[in-house]
């Protein structure tokens, strides 16, 4: 403003480029040792420059698997955690829309009960409650299953709340104009809501479905079956190996390829993404 | 806020709630109670018999050292990652929103760990702090003379999840920052600055104290984070340990529960954890609305 510009410019920029190298360091030391052969990650200092072991590192995790953590493929996991994040994002967005449709537009006794009952799930996350819920889900023969992996996990308070506020700065003037058209509830939905929210839907898809790609408590409880293991998850297994075998260039690999379709999501759809955080968690 | 014009129909809205009702009430209302249930039992190791002991789990809890130790722990650690992840992602939109070139390159750069999941965030920092191996660690001995070993000493273990957890949420921080920064209007600190305030005074009497309902709404999204998202950081570094150094509250619920099968106290730490959130979602909701300003 007033002062000399030249100095607090540069503070400015050494303070953006200190903040990304403190972000993407650990990524970049992930990366440089999943390039490696295991020998070369056995002593200190580990190479920060590229090794040639690359296309190697990676076929073997994608087709084979590591041995040592089980040797499921990591192509798998990556279906499972792909299924798994489809299945609760569009769950999640439809049960949502359907419930903010029925709370906004329409009047009917218990539909505050509903609307408390559905807020409540905000104060109940999975971390807190993890015998019982093991217990139901047993108990319903959900164990091991895609349907035991998406579906206690779709409701979404966030997401009704996000569709609940969008439907009434809705003009009731289309509603009007609509009934004297002709049209019923049904048609109104899909015809006039459904095409306006369709901004909304697209920037909650990406949230949700970063929230589905890194579920990991969940999967590790109800999943024994290795078919079944999700990347995120997955993961847990290499680390916990032990010292005594030099898989560390595996385990970073794995990293790497877990947080690829995330973060790839992320920075295509930046501004979709920045719209949908801030306004989902308002 | 309602809407004047409405349809009419008998059994069409119970059916649009009807799944998020259903699904609400098998896998979140039911297990709550269950919890709320068995925490007043104690059931014998092979689950055959339980007696009705009223208030005695949550007693032996509150007498148990290992459990109030968890607590601080808990405590510690949530502030840390806190502090630590909000001032940082503050200095970062702060300097962002300074910048008139480039921006969206900057940004870009920082906002991408959001997407990266809590429990690999953690692998990343164990491997970057494994003794033998961790770069971190080679730095540290090598330049602070520090004998980094996480295994063995629990203050390096606590302070290793600490930074994995902080180091993830720090895209977070900075984007609500960010937009923070962006709604203040820019005459208040055009005028601040002719009256002649010098630009840290600027920062910490006009733009600090109008960030302080982003502040505050982070603070609280912070600690939510800190106690009950991080449990997969611990869970695939640590497990808990060494001794207990990192089994934060929500990682005690699940080694009593699974590993030590004590399923009357497992359930009586759920209660109390669900007390915790609803205290916060409270506070939360109370003060987002009314919109902390001075």
């Amino acid at each position: 403003m007033v002062e000399n510009r030249k100095t607090s410019a540069i503070l400015t920029h050494v303070v953006l480029i200190a903040g990304i190298v403190f972000l993407c360091f650990p990524v970049w030391v992930a990366l440089v040792a999943s390039t490696h052969p295991g020998e070369a990650l056995t002593k200190s200092p580990i190479p920060m420059w590229f090794g040639d072991h690359a296309v190697e590192n990676y076929r073997q995790l994608l087709i084979e698997g590591v041995p040592a953590a089980g040797g499921v493929p990591l192509s798998t996991m990556m279906f499972n955690s792909l299924v798994m994040a489809i299945g609760i994002t569009f769950g999640k967005i439809a049960i949502s829309l359907i419930s903010a449709f029925a709370i906004v537009y329409f009047r009917f006794p218990f539909r505050m009960t509903c609307f408390w009952l559905i807020f409540v799930t905000l104060m109940l996350p999975v971390e807190v409650r993890i015998l019982p819920t093991y217990d139901v889900v047993a108990s319903l023969g959900m164990l091991n299953s895609y349907t035991g992996l998406i579906i206690p996990l779709i409701a979404s308070a966030t997401a009704t709340f996000l569709f609940r506020q969008f439907f009434l700065t809705i003009p009731d003037e289309l509603v009007e104009a609509a009934r004297i058209d002709g049209a019923g509830p049904i048609r109104f939905f899909i015809d006039i809501l459904l095409p306006l929210s369709r901004t909304n839907i697209a920037a909650l898809f990406i949230i949700l479905f970063i929230f589905g790609w890194n579920q990991y408590l969940w999967p590790f409880l109800i999943t024994t079956d290795q078919d079944l293991y999700t990347i995120v998850m997955g993961i847990q297994r290499m680390v916990n190996v032990g010292e005594g075998i030099p898989i560390w260039n595996f385990t970073m690999g794995t990293a790497i390829l877990a947080m690829i379709p995330p973060v790839l999501v992320v920075l295509v759809m930046q501004r979709l993404f920045v719209k949908g955080l801030v306004e989902s968690e308002k | 806020m309602q809407k004047r014009v409405v349809f009419r129909h008998k059994w069409l809205p119970y059916a649009l709630v009807a799944p998020q009702i259903a699904i609400t009430l098998i896998f979140f209302i039911w297990p709550a109670y269950q919890a709320l249930e068995t925490s007043f039992f104690l059931e014998d190791v092979f689950g055959f018999n339980r007696t009705f002991v009223w208030l005695e789990n949550f007693t032996r809890l509150f007498n148990d050292p290992g459990y109030l130790r968890s607590f601080w722990t808990t405590l510690i650690f949530g502030l840390s990652v806190t502090f630590m992840s909000m001032s940082m992602a503050l200095a970062l939109a702060v300097a962002a929103n300074r910048v008139i070139h480039g921006k969206t390159g900057y940004r870009t750069f920082l906002i991408w760990p959001y997407a990266v999941a809590p429990a690999l965030a953690g692998v990343l920092w164990f491997f970057m702090m494994n003794p033998s191996l961790g770069i971190v660690a080679y730095m540290l001995e090598g330049t602070f003379g520090v004998d980094w070993n996480h295994y063995v000493n629990g203050n390096q273990a606590l302070l290793m999840v600490i930074v994995a957890a902080a180091w993830k949420q720090i895209s977070y921080n900075f984007l609500f920052f960010l937009a923070g920064l962006q709604s203040i209007p820019k005459s208040l600190i055009e005028a601040a600055a002719i009256d002649g305030a010098s630009p840290a005074r600027r920062f910490w009497s006009i733009v600090f104290p109008l960030l302080s309902p982003t502040t505050f709404f982070l603070l609280v999204v912070n600690l939510v984070y800190a106690f009950f998202d991080t449990f997969a950081i611990i869970h695939a570094t640590t497990s808990g340990g060494p001794a207990d150094a990192t089994s934060i509250l929500v990682y005690k619920v699940y080694s009593t529960g699974f590993v030590g099968q004590d399923y009357g106290s497992s359930a009586a730490q759920s209660v109390i954890l669900m007390g915790l959130v609803v205290a916060m979602t409270f506070v939360q909701f109370r003060f987002i609305e009314r919109k902390v300003q001075y």
